[in-house]
C-alpha cells in the first residue's frame, strides 16, 4: 500500500518538523530516558568490566584447592599435614630444584587508602611461599625484587599501587604491629592479583596468630588436562576432603555471584526509573497529540486515514526515547568506559577493574530506551488516531 | 430543476446530547443543491450552519434522514469509504485556513495528493499549478507564518482544488480577513465556480459576502428561509 506509506510518511515529517514548538517537553523526555539507559550501562558496564578482570585472572593450569565445600578463600581451611599430602599428589609440575609447585596460602585483610579521596578500603595481604610466585604464569617483577622468605617484607602489584597511596615501592608500612617494607612491584596482566600485596606465609601466619593454617593450597599442573588424576588422588585419600578446581573455573564461578549481583541490582533499578521516564513520555506525547488535534482533524478532512496519525506519533515517541537512549549510551561512554574501579570482590576485599560497554550492551539500553517510547507512544497514538474530525474547526 | 442536484438532502435530522440533554439541531431537513451552483448559508449563530456543513462534507453523520451525493447515499458509509469519498469529492476551506505551519505552500497544497497514485514529479506539477491559479507563484517555498491571512487563504483554496473535487465547503472564509482581501478570496471563489464548475457551499454571516453566491439559504431554528439574489451577483 505504497499511498499509506506516503501517508505515514507525510504525517511523521510534520510531527518531527513540529517537535521543535515543544522544545522543552521534548528534551525532558530525551534527558529522562537517557538518564535509564545511563543508569542501566553504567551497571552493566560494571559487571562486565568486573567480568572481564576475572576471567583474565584464571590460568588453566593451575588448580586451586579448598576445603571441600568451601566455595571461597575465606571459608576454608587446611592444614600443614594435608599440605604435605598435596606435594605427593599426581599431576604436579616441578620447579627447577624439582620441588613439587604446590603454594599453600593464607589471606588476611588489611586497611588501606585510596588515593583518590582517601577513604579507607579493604586489602588482601596474601601469604604465600617461594613456590606462590612460581606457580602462576604472567607473573613478573617490574621494580625492586621479590621478598625474602621469613621476612616482613612485601610485594605489591601495580593495580594496587595506582589505587592505593603508601605502597610505593621502598615505602614502609604498619600492619599488625609491625613494620613492612615494599621490596618489590609485579605486573599479572592486570589480574585480581595485581590488587593484592604479598608477603611470606610464615610472617603472616605469625603476626596474625594463625600458625600452621592455610586456606588454600594452589598447585601447576603438568598440563591442563592432568586435573582429573590430581581429583581421583583426593578423593581417594579420606584425610584430603578437599575440591580442585581449575583456576579459570574457580574465578568464572567466584565472578558469576558477584555480576549476577551487580545485574540484579542494575536492572530493577533502572527499570524503576524507566517507569519513571514512561511517565514523562506519555505527557510529552498526550501533548503533542492535543497541540496538533486540529492539524489531525484536518488531514483527515482532507481524507487521510487514522492509521498515519497513528503511526506518526508512535514514531515521534520512539524517536524521541532513541535519542535519549543514544544520549545516555554516550553519556556512560565518556563518563565511565574504561574507568578504573575497585569494588568488593571475592572475600569482601578490593578487586580493581576497569568499566567497559559493548556494542551489546549499548543495545540493551537502547531496547531498554525504545520500549519507553514505545509504550510511552502507544497511548497517545490511539487517541490520535480518534480525533474527532470536526476538532477541525478549532474548539469543536 | 433540468439536472438532477448534486446534493440531496432529505428529513435530514441532527442531535446532539450534551452533558447528558439532548438538543435537536434539525428535525427534518430538505433541501438540493444543483450542479454548479453557488450557494450562501446564512443564520444566527448557533443556528447549525457549521453542523450542516459537516453533514455535507461526510465529516459528520446525520441522526435521521438521507444525505444523497451524485446519485450515490453517503450518510450510511464507513469512515475508511467516507475518507475516500472526500478526498474524491470534497475541497474543505476553513476560518482559520488549517495549513500545516511546519510545511511550505508547495507541501501542504500537495498533501491532497499523497492520496491518490501520482508520482512525486506529478503531484509538484499539480500543486504548482493550484498555486499558480490562486496568484502564488511566487511563494511556493514558503511557510504559512510567512504570509498573510489573505495569502494563507489562498494557498488553503489551492489545497482544496489541487485534487479536483466537485465541491467546496467553505466555512466563513472570509471571517477573519479586512474588507479588501475578503473581496479578493471571494472573486477567487467565484472564478472558480463560473470558469471551473466547482459547486461551492459556503456559510457567511456577511451580507456582503453572501452576494457573491448565487443562492442564500437561510438557517433558522433547523428551517431554511430561500432568498434568491436575481441579478445581485456582484461581477
Ligand atoms: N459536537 C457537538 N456536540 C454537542 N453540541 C454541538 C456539537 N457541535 C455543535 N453543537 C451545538 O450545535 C449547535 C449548532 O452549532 P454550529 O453548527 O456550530 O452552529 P453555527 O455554525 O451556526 O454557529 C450549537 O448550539 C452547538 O453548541
Ligand atoms: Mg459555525
Amino acid at each position: 500500500m505504497p499511498r499509506l506509506l506516503a501517508q505515514i510518511a507525510a504525517v511523521t515529517a510534520i510531527n518531527v518538523k513540529s517537535m521543535p514548538q515543544r522544545a522543552w517537553l521534548s528534551a525532558s523526555t530525551v534527558v529522562a530516558v537517557a538518564l535509564v539507559v545511563a543508569v542501566l550501562l553504567s551497571f552493566l558496564a560494571m559487571a562486565n568490566g568486573f567480568e572481564q578482570t576475572l576471567r583474565g585472572t584464571g590460568s588453566p593450569e593451575v588448580a586451586v584447592l579448598l576445603r571441600g565445600g568451601a566455595g571461597v578463600e575465606i571459608n576454608s581451611s587446611i592444614s600443614r599435614d594435608q599440605v604435605r599430602l598435596v606435594e605427593e599428589a599426581p599431576g604436579i609440575a616441578r620447579g627447577a630444584d624439582g620441588r613439587p609447585l604446590v603454594s599453600a596460602e593464607l589471606y588476611v585483610t588489611v586497611d588501606g587508602r585510596k588515593r583518590a579521596g582517601g577513604s579507607k578500603a579493604n586489602v588482601t595481604l596474601r601469604g604465600m611461599g617461594p613456590e606462590g610466585a612460581a606457580i602462576r604464569p604472567g607473573f613478573r617483577i617490574v621494580g625492586g625484587r621479590m621478598a625474602q622468605p621469613g621476612s616482613a617484607e612485601l610485594m605489591v602489584g601495580q593495580s594496587l599501587v595506582r589505587e592505593f597511596a603508601g605502597f610505593d615501592l621502598g615505602s614502609r608500612v604498619r600492619i599488625a604491629n609491625a613494620d613492612w617494607t615494599v621490596v618489590g612491584v609485579f605486573d599479572m596482566g592486570g589480574s585480581v592479583f595485581e590488587s593484592e600485596l604479598w608477603a611470606d606465609i610464615a610472617t603472616v601466619q605469625s603476626l596474625f596468630r594463625r600458625t600452621n593454617v592455610f586456606q588454600s593450597i594452589r598447585v601447576r599442573l603438568d598440563a591442563p588436562d592432568r586435573l582429573p588424576a590430581l581429583r581421583a588422588y583426593l578423593d581417594a585419600d579420606p584425610r584430603l576432603k578437599l575440591d580442585a578446581k581449575s583456576e579459570v573455573a574457580y574465578f568464572a564461578d567466584q565472578a558469576s555471584s558477584t555480576i549476577t549481583l551487580i545485574r540484579f541490582l542494575g536492572w530493577p533499578l533502572a527499570i524503576a526509573m524507566a517507569v519513571g521516564a514512561l511517565a514523562g513520555a506519555l505527557n510529552t506525547m498526550y501533548s503533542a497529540v492535543a497541540a496538533r488535534a486540529q492539524e489531525i482533524a484536518t488531514l483527515r478532512c482532507l481524507g487521510f486515514g487514522g492509521i498515519p496519525s497513528f503511526v506518526g506519533t508512535l514514531i515521534e515517541s520512539l524517536l524521541l526515547a532513541l535519542l535519549g537512549g543514544l544520549l545516555g549510551a554516550a553519556v556512560t561512554w565518556a563518563a565511565f568506559d574504561g574507568v578504573t574501579a575497585s569494588t568488593l570482590g571475592s572475600g569482601f576485599t578490593q578487586v580493581v577493574f576497569a568499566f567497559r560497554l559493548s556494542p551489546v550492551l549499548v543495545f540493551q539500553g537502547v531496547v531498554l530506551a525504545l520500549v519507553v517510547g514505545l509504550l510511552g507512544g502507544l497511548f497517545p497514538a490511539w487517541r490520535a488516531a480518534h480525533v474527532p474530525i470536526v476538532r477541525a474547526y478549532g474548539n469543536g | 430543476m433540468t439536472a438532477p442536484d448534486l446534493i440531496r438532502l432529505s428529513g435530514v435530522a441532527k442531535r446532539f446530547t450534551k452533558a447528558g440533554q439532548g438538543i435537536t439541531i434539525f428535525d427534518h431537513l430538505d433541501m438540493g443543491i444543483g450542479r454548479g451552483d453557488f450557494v450562501a448559508i446564512m443564520g444566527p449563530s448557533g443556528s447549525g450552519k457549521t453542523t450542516l456543513l459537516n453533514l455535507l462534507g461526510g465529516i459528520d453523520q446525520p441522526t435521521g434522514g438521507e444525505i444523497w451525493f451524485d446519485g450515490a447515499r453517503i450518510d450510511r458509509l464507513p469512515e475508511g469509504r467516507l475518507a475516500d469519498w472526500r478526498a474524491n469529492n470534497v475541497g474543505f476551506i476553513f476560518q482559520f485556513y488549517n495549513l500545516m505551519p511546519t510545511l511550505t505552500a508547495l507541501r501542504n497544497v500537495e498533501l491532497p495528493l499523497l492520496l491518490t497514485p501520482l508520482g512525486r514529479a506529478e503531484r509538484r506539477q499539480r500543486a504548482e499549478i493550484a498555486l499558480r491559479i490562486v496568484g502564488l507563484s511566487d511563494r511556493l517555498g514558503h511557510y504559512p507564518r510567512e504570509m498573510s491571512g489573505g495569502q494563507q487563504q489562498r494557498v488553503a483554496i489551492a489545497r482544496a482544488i489541487v485534487s479536483d473535487p466537485k465541491m467546496l465547503l467553505c466555512d466563513e472564509p472570509t471571517g477573519d480577513l479586512d474588507r479588501g482581501t475578503a473581496d479578493e478570496i471571494l472573486r477567487m471563489l467565484q472564478l472558480l465556480n463560473r470558469e471551473m464548475g466547482k459547486t461551492i457551499v459556503m456559510v457567511t454571516h456577511d451580507p456582503e459576502a453572501a452576494r457573491y453566491a448565487g443562492r442564500i439559504l437561510h438557517l433558522d431554528k433547523g428551517r431554511f428561509v430561500e432568498n434568491e439574489l436575481a441579478g445581485a451577483r456582484v461581477s
